[in-house]
């Protein structure tokens, strides 16, 4: 039972990592450390105005006089910020000509996910006519979004076309010197995503990362910013269900969400870097600033998130409810298996009169992980009327692994209601017996119980998603029972 | 003692012997336990195409063990015998495999598992079997038409299907769902773990109805029970009666009438003492 198992995925991983270190050195790439002179070669590589490179600078002069955070649930060696390269272009892999020169074992997982063979060849780096295709499809994407008026392009894009846009947004939620991590990724953040939803439009399609991952290498310090004017909606997925191969340690990204007047954002994550080796080498740090802020009244955020990979994941999808009668929610699912480390919830700060909030987290535990649930409720002394409801669920595979929740609840008015509900269980033998008695072995009914212990939140995801969602949790928890 | 038991067995076969008989299930010698602790002492039974056997006892000896066993569950350890399933070892198969090849367990008390509704357990399990067998799996509507025709057989209400797996579901909720995925299922050997505990009259009923409509001569079904009022609606071909982890007593249905009026008493009395030393 407690025989710990290389995954698929990390089979997967490992195996590919023969590719992962290039030593020869790249003409686009700054020496290793960070300093003004750093962020000023990054600026000035991106081809930045002035404006920004002065933030940059503002941000990172802030973090030399921070403290990084030691309040989370997780325990890892020192990251040393001088040895860390924070500007590369994008990175060669090693290009292939055709689907067949692709690692065995990495198809097999592709093919194990459902992922279509254009997919696999596109994220695998076979060259040929499939970067021609993804970009075809890039371009009548765009084409049928800017007819509604919808912008979505990298964020170095929109600080060249849309500085207007990006001032007024850019730290509005996420100061830059809102935490150390945040301060770190203001001051040298690569590349990510730009998203504008115009007044009254409801974008048509789900907007994802995966119609332009090719063209723009999105790195280890990404940001995003996401603003849907009055009355819009937009749907975002974050992410790729695929094994990304990176050799990164450090991500420290930042999202931010601006919902105005009645608008809608959805943002969807599915997240699974490479978790580390079965002996807790290696693998991501993850730690991620996401926030949202409901600005105007009626107005809806929704995160929705299905954490497998990284070694450790320290991330707080939060909403600030400022808008009278808004809405945020956080759907969530966190899978730690072997060593990884997991110290994930969400901030719901309620503000305007009338607002509401719902959290549903769903933490697995296997092999010698720790996860950890910290959310913190707070509802302010005008915030009358609100609500909130919150479910932590914690599902143990073995006896090695730990599961804690760490709930903060401030209720500053006594015309708002808050209800937290806990629980903790365990896979049991008698319930993988069962399965297997009707047919069914244990593998699949592994994930027929962690699919029905994570419905609630799966039930949220977008369908395509969903499915690969599904599968994603069987295949981290390959080996973990029987 | 054995000899006793084989000697009725034998004596009552004879006057059977004209159907054509094929073995469904032929257990030699079967012993196990759990934790080092003997439970199952010798057991030997026979069970062919088309019979319905009963197996009854007091608690503790050995009935649902037996059941368990015969399932393949793992926290049991068989330290010797043989069992002879279809022509095959039974006991060198994985659970899921004995299930596939058609042996079904109605469980005496079965699981709940939230979030995953009887009807996509189902889907999973039929789907599964039919994959072992090399059969393509069913779509969604030829599924769901199966689901209806089965739900009528056994009487249980769609509802209840799609609720999570017996999670919140009353005993007798539990046990008809077990009935329903027997129907679902078509095994061709149905063990049923004490099917009627915990069940009222009228529940007693419905079920033994159902599981009535499931036998045909093509199957067989081994009724573990402690009480004789299943056999009010069940006509069993044989009835075993197992004490101290051995059948100590096997003969035709009456036997249970017998029992039901002498109590288990009477079996201790009759293998006597010596049993103990």
């Amino acid at each position: 039972m407690n025989e710990v198992v290389l995954s698929n995925i990390e089979k997967t991983v490992l195996s590919d990592y023969k590719y992962g270190f290039v030593t020869n050195i790249r003409a686009d790439e700054a020496p290793k450390g960070l300093n003004e002179d750093i962020i000023r070669f990054i600026s000035t590589k991106k081809n930045e105005p002035q404006w920004m490179l002065e933030w940059r600078l503002k941000a990172f002069r802030h973090w030399l006089k921070m403290e990084e955070p030691t309040w989370a649930n997780v325990k890892f060696t020192p990251i040393d910020y001088q040895d860390i390269i924070y500007y590369s272009a994008p990175k060669q892999r090693p290009s292939l000509n055709s689907i067949d020169e692709i690692d065995p074992e990495l198809k097999r997982t592709f093919d194990k996910l459902g992922i279509s063979l254009d997919e696999q060849k596109r994220i695998s780096g076979v060259a040929v006519d499939v970067v021609v295709d993804s970009i075809s499809i890039a371009t009548t994407f765009k084409d049928q979004l800017s007819k509604l008026g919808i912008i979505f392009c990298s964020i170095s894009e929109a600080i060249q076309k849309h500085p207007e846009l990006v001032k007024k947004y850019m730290g509005s939620v996420v100061p830059a010197t809102d935490n150390y991590f945040a301060a770190l990724n203001s001051a040298v953040f690569s590349d990510g995503s730009f998203c504008f939803i115009p007044k009254g439009v409801r974008c048509p399609m789900e907007l994802s990362t995966y119609f332009r991952i090719n063209a723009e290498n999105t790195g280890q310090f990404e940001r995003t910013l996401i603003v849907a004017e009055e009355g819009s909606y937009v749907s975002y997925l974050e992410g790729c269900t695929a094994p990304i191969r990176d050799e990164n340690q450090l991500h420290a990204a930042v999202v931010e969400l601006v919902a105005l007047e009645k608008a809608e954002i959805k943002y969807s994550t599915v997240q699974n870097w490479y978790p580390g080796d079965k002996e807790g080498r290696g693998g991501i740090y993850n730690f991620v600033t996401k926030r949202g802020i409901c600005l105007g009244d009626h107005s809806k955020i929704s995160w929705t998130q299905v954490e497998t990979g990284s070694a450790i994941t320290w991330k707080y999808p939060s909403v600030v409810l400022k808008g009278n009668y808004s809405t945020g929610e956080f759907y969530s699912v966190a899978v730690t298996n072997n060593h990884q480390q997991a110290d994930t919830g969400t901030k719901m700060q309620h503000i305007g009169k009338n607002t509401k909030s719902r959290i549903v987290s769903k933490g697995i535990s296997a092999g010698v992980s720790n996860n950890s649930y910290r959310g913190l409720v707070h509802i302010n002394k005008n915030a009358t009327n609100s609500r909130n409801f919150s479910q932590c669920d914690s599902l143990l595979l073995g006896d090695k692994c730990g599961a804690h929740t760490f709930p903060y609840i401030e209720v500053k008015n006594n015309s708002s209601i808050v209800e937290h509900e806990a629980t903790t269980s365990k896979i049991g033998e008698d319930q993988v017996f069962y399965c297997n008695q009707r047919g069914i072995d244990t593998e699949t009914a592994v994930a027929l119980i962690i699919n029905g212990f994570a419905k609630e939140v799966m039930n949220q995801l977008p369908m395509e998603f969903a499915v690969e969602a599904q599968k994603l949790l069987a295949i981290s928890l390959e080996g973990s029972v029987g | 003692m054995p000899c006793h038991m084989t000697k009725i067995h034998t004596s009552y076969l004879i006057k059977q012997i004209n159907v054509n008989e094929i073995i469904m299930l032929k257990i030699k010698n079967l012993h196990a336990g759990i934790e080092g602790k003997k439970i199952l002492k010798g057991i030997d039974l026979e069970i062919k195409v088309g019979e319905v056997h009963v197996i009854m006892g007091p608690n503790g000896s050995g009935k649902s063990t037996l059941a368990s066993v015969l399932a393949g569950r793992e926290t049991y350890e068989v330290t010797e015998g043989s069992v002879e399933y279809l022509g095959k070892e039974l006991l060198e198969m994985s659970p899921e495999d004995r299930a596939r090849e058609g042996l079904f367990l109605a469980f005496q008390y079965p699981v709940e598992i939230p979030g995953l509704s009887t009807t996509n357990f189902m889907k999973t399990a039929v789907n599964e079997i039919r994959k072992y067998r090399g059969e393509e799996p069913l779509d969604a509507v030829a599924f769901l038409r199966m689901m209806k025709e089965k739900m009528a057989l056994v009487n249980i209400d769609q509802s209840l299907l799609s609720r999570p797996l017996n999670e919140g579901f009353s005993g007798g909720e539990k046990k008809r769902n077990e009935i329903f995925q027997m129907a679902m299922l078509q095994p061709k050997l149905a063990i049923m773990d004490e099917t009627d505990s915990g069940l009222d009259i009228d529940a007693i009923r419905i079920v033994s109805d159902s599981i009535n409509k499931l036998h045909t001569k093509d199957n067989a079904v081994l009724l573990v029970t402690h009480y004789q009022r299943l056999l009010d609606y069940i006509i069993p071909d044989y009835v075993h009666v197992m004490y101290n982890g051995r059948i100590v007593k096997s003969g035709p249905k009456e036997l249970a009438l017998e029992l039901e009026e002498k109590g288990y008493d009477f079996i201790r009395h009759e293998i006597g003492v010596a049993e103990e030393a």
